[in-house]
């Protein structure tokens, strides 16, 4: 089962013949994702490394049944890429681009949320739940998700893998990873494959304050994922999500979670590699985040060498 | 990234906002005139000499004076110009005083205040205003948040008219104030999204007593991703007000945030490199820095980044931990490896790698034949770091 990625995603790359998109595009088919085509526009009707390339989303999706998409795009684009794939229905967008102007994605959301005409979304699919963050912002169901833009991906381990993590330090599990960094998601999938547990899917969110999914997104979707039996949150400064998802996991939750919050030594103000990554006006601090956290009685990693072990005490 | 306040001022004025008139002073060569223009054109006597740095609490530092006259306004001027102004946000160093905004003074009949940022917990633009101006909006928040009215924006719509009024009429305008405070707030919210600005604050936001509203204050800080698009905001960079050491980072597409530790850490993305910071001060030392070398680093930038961390004379010991990834392991062996080659080593280095091509990496560390002490995990890293660190100030 999983989440989001699975033995059923079709992917194509937009952006696929830029340098990232190419180098991934091709780590993704090693890995075993059915990368089905990409999107360059100019460059429709060629190959590109044994990927056939199509001029729009729409295209490429009447034509190879894509339900998934993964952006490499440059990040002037990057919003309007992210409408261009949910409006050819497009299911699961992965947005990698990193710098994405914020007031971009304050109007892509707007639109996502409000929901686009021509959005049918297919038999089965697998939809944000209602009252979600993203569904109630705009007062409309959402029917499509995007993770990211400024993540690292989605992988289910042994399914698919959506994006620029490594492959292979992943394994098949029972712990869903959800997480706002990059890295220290890899260092936390590390951590839980070393222990001889493995992965449902791991999901990053990134890093940026105006995005998809976020963490109580997922826990929903990971509450009913009959693979996963534990789950491993990692936030960061910045924003109210871990708080959120405190809250959600209280309320919400039967499944154990356990969670680390990286920042506790970032200085107000300043702004640390992610955009989102910022307190200000005493608010992101990291430090209420894990008493939020805690209070919920969610199990707190002390350090971040910590990941693997506090989420699989979880599981023993 | 922020810009001086005088510059915010001009930005608004082009975008049809009412501000004060004022010149900018940047050289001691044309105090004198910018006074006498000022005053010239003045309705009052008044002249308003405001320090130009990045950091609030000016005013209670000494560096904004109200005079009256073209002599008392060159006083106070030329004693603000070169002066080390110190507030709250500036720290116990301070900063010295570079440019100066003089300005014709105004009869205020009520200060109120104006923001806009991003909500980031649904996603969109909030206009903010308040009644008590001149405050720090935090302060208010924390003491009195009924005193705060906000408007969330749509922004297939704009700030639409009747939001803007409701604005106005809460903060209890009426009349001419109240449409004039209308039309700055519907201006206000088009310059910000006009220059992708990340927050604008007008603070305060000011009622004459000839019931005009103008920007007295303002504080603009832009979004980094969206520079490329502004030219003419990217040109307002003042380097004078930023680290140094930051600035090289940035030169080099490093992300360097420069802390008050000692230890001085290399990491490749931004939530590990916070949490590096974090295990640092767990094992009971500080971090010298944040620095994320990113995903795709070449070997130049690694030596780049190195070299800031070497040059530091505050770091005691350095960390490098990587998770390479898309990040190989031998690139940041190799960086490493060079930049030790070209400006030596004078403090002990840690270096823990882990994923993409480690073996690799590990074999050209050992092969240097320099001395790095390597760490097989995060935790083993930080541990070794502060105890290095730690026997060497003892």
């Amino acid at each position: 089962m999983a989440i989001l990625a699975d033995r059923k995603t079709r992917a194509l790359v937009q952006g696929l013949t830029g340098a990232a998109g190419t180098f991934h595009a091709k780590q993704m088919r090693e890995y075993g994702t059915p990368i089905v085509g990409g999107v360059t526009p100019g460059k429709g009707g060629t190959m590109h490394e044994g990927f056939p390339v199509f001029d729009t989303v729409a295209q490429a999706v009447a034509k190879t049944g894509a339900n998934t998409s993964v952006i490499f795009v440059p990040p002037p684009g990057g919003a309007d890429a992210i409408l261009e794939a949910a409006d050819a229905g497009i299911e699961l967008i992965v947005c990698i681009t990193e710098g994405i102007p914020v007031l971009d994605m304050v109007r892509a959301k707007r639109v996502l949320d409000a929901g686009l005409s021509s959005w049918e979304p297919s038999e089965g699919s697998q939809t944000l739940p209602r009252g979600s963050a993203a569904g109630e912002a705009g007062g409309l169901p959402t029917r499509c998700n995007l993770v990211g833009p400024n993540c690292p991906g989605v992988i289910t381990p042994g399914a698919a893998k959506l994006g620029i993590m490594p492959g292979y330090i992943h394994r098949p599990g029972s712990i869903g990873i959800v997480s706002r960094s990059g890295t220290l998601t890899y260092e936390a999938a590390f951590q839980i494959t070393e222990l001889g547990l493995g992965q449902s899917t791991a999901v990053g969110i990134g890093g940026d304050p105006v995005k998809g999914m976020d963490f109580i997104d997922c826990l929903s979707l990971f509450e009913e994922d009959p693979q996963t039996k534990a789950v491993l949150l990692i936030g960061e400064i910045g924003g109210t999500s871990e708080e959120e998802a405190a809250a959600f996991i209280k309320a919400n939750m039967k499944k154990p979670v356990a969670a680390f919050v990286a920042g506790l030594t970032a200085p107000p103000g300043r702004r640390m590699g992610h955009a989102g990554a910022i307190i200000s006006g005493g608010k992101g601090l990291a430090s209420d985040k894990i008493v939020a956290l805690r209070d919920a009685g969610i199990a707190i990693a002390p350090t971040p060498a910590d990941l693997g072990t506090t989420v699989a005490r979880l599981v023993s | 990234m922020k810009i001086h306040e005088y510059q915010a001022k001009q930005l608004l004025g082009r975008h049809g906002l009412p501000v004060p008139p004022g010149i900018p002073v940047v050289s001691r060569d044309t105090l004198d005139q910018a006074v006498r223009d000022v005053v010239s054109t003045s309705k009052s006597e008044t002249v308003v000499v405001k320090a130009q740095i990045h950091a609030g609490g000016r005013g209670k530092g000494g560096g904004v004076k109200v005079v009256k006259g073209v002599e008392a306004a060159r006083h106070a001027a030329s004693q603000i110009l070169g002066m080390r102004l110190v507030t709250h946000q500036t720290g116990p160093e301070g900063r010295v005083v570079k440019r100066l905004l003089i300005e014709e003074g105004v009869s205020i009949a009520r200060e109120l205040y104006a923001g806009i940022l991003v909500d980031r917990g649904c996603g969109r633009v909030v206009v903010m205003a308040s009644a008590a101006g001149g405050m720090e909006i935090e302060e208010v928040a924390a003491r009195t948040p009924e005193a705060i009215v906000k408007e969330h924006v749509d922004s297939a719509l704009g700030l639409a008219p009747f939001q803007a009024r409701k604005l106005s009429y809460a903060l209890g305008l009426t009349g001419t104030p109240a449409r004039n405070a209308t039309a700055f707030l519907q201006k206000l919210y088009q310059a910000f999204v006009a220059l992708d600005a990340s927050l604008v604050e007008v603070n305060p936001l000011v009622v004459t007593s000839d019931e005009r509203v103008l920007a007295l204050d303002c504080k603009m800080t832009f979004d980094d991703n969206a520079l490329d698009r502004h030219p003419e905001v990217a040109a307002l960079r003042d380097l004078d007000e930023e680290d140094p050491s930051e600035t090289e980072a940035r030169s080099h597409d490093l992300n360097f945030i420069k802390l008050d530790g000692s230890i001085g850490c290399m990491v490749n993305g931004a939530g590990l490199a916070m949490a590096t910071m974090d295990i640092i001060k767990h094992f009971g030392a500080s971090p010298a820095n944040f620095l994320d070398v990113g995903g795709g680093a070449t070997q130049a930038k690694v030596t780049a980044a190195f070299k800031i961390l070497t040059a530091d004379a505050d770091v005691r010991g350095i960390f490098v931990n990587i998770f390479g990834g898309i990040m190989k392991c031998d690139v940041i062996a190799a960086g490493v490896v060079g930049a030790v080659a070209e400006v030596g080593l004078r403090v002990p280095l840690v270096v823990r790698l882990a994923g993409t091509n480690v073996e690799q990496g590990t074999k050209m560390l050992a092969e240097s034949g320099l001395p790095i002490t390597t760490a097989s995990d995060m935790a083993d890293g930080a541990r070794k770091v502060v105890a290095l660190v730690k026997g060497q100030v003892s």
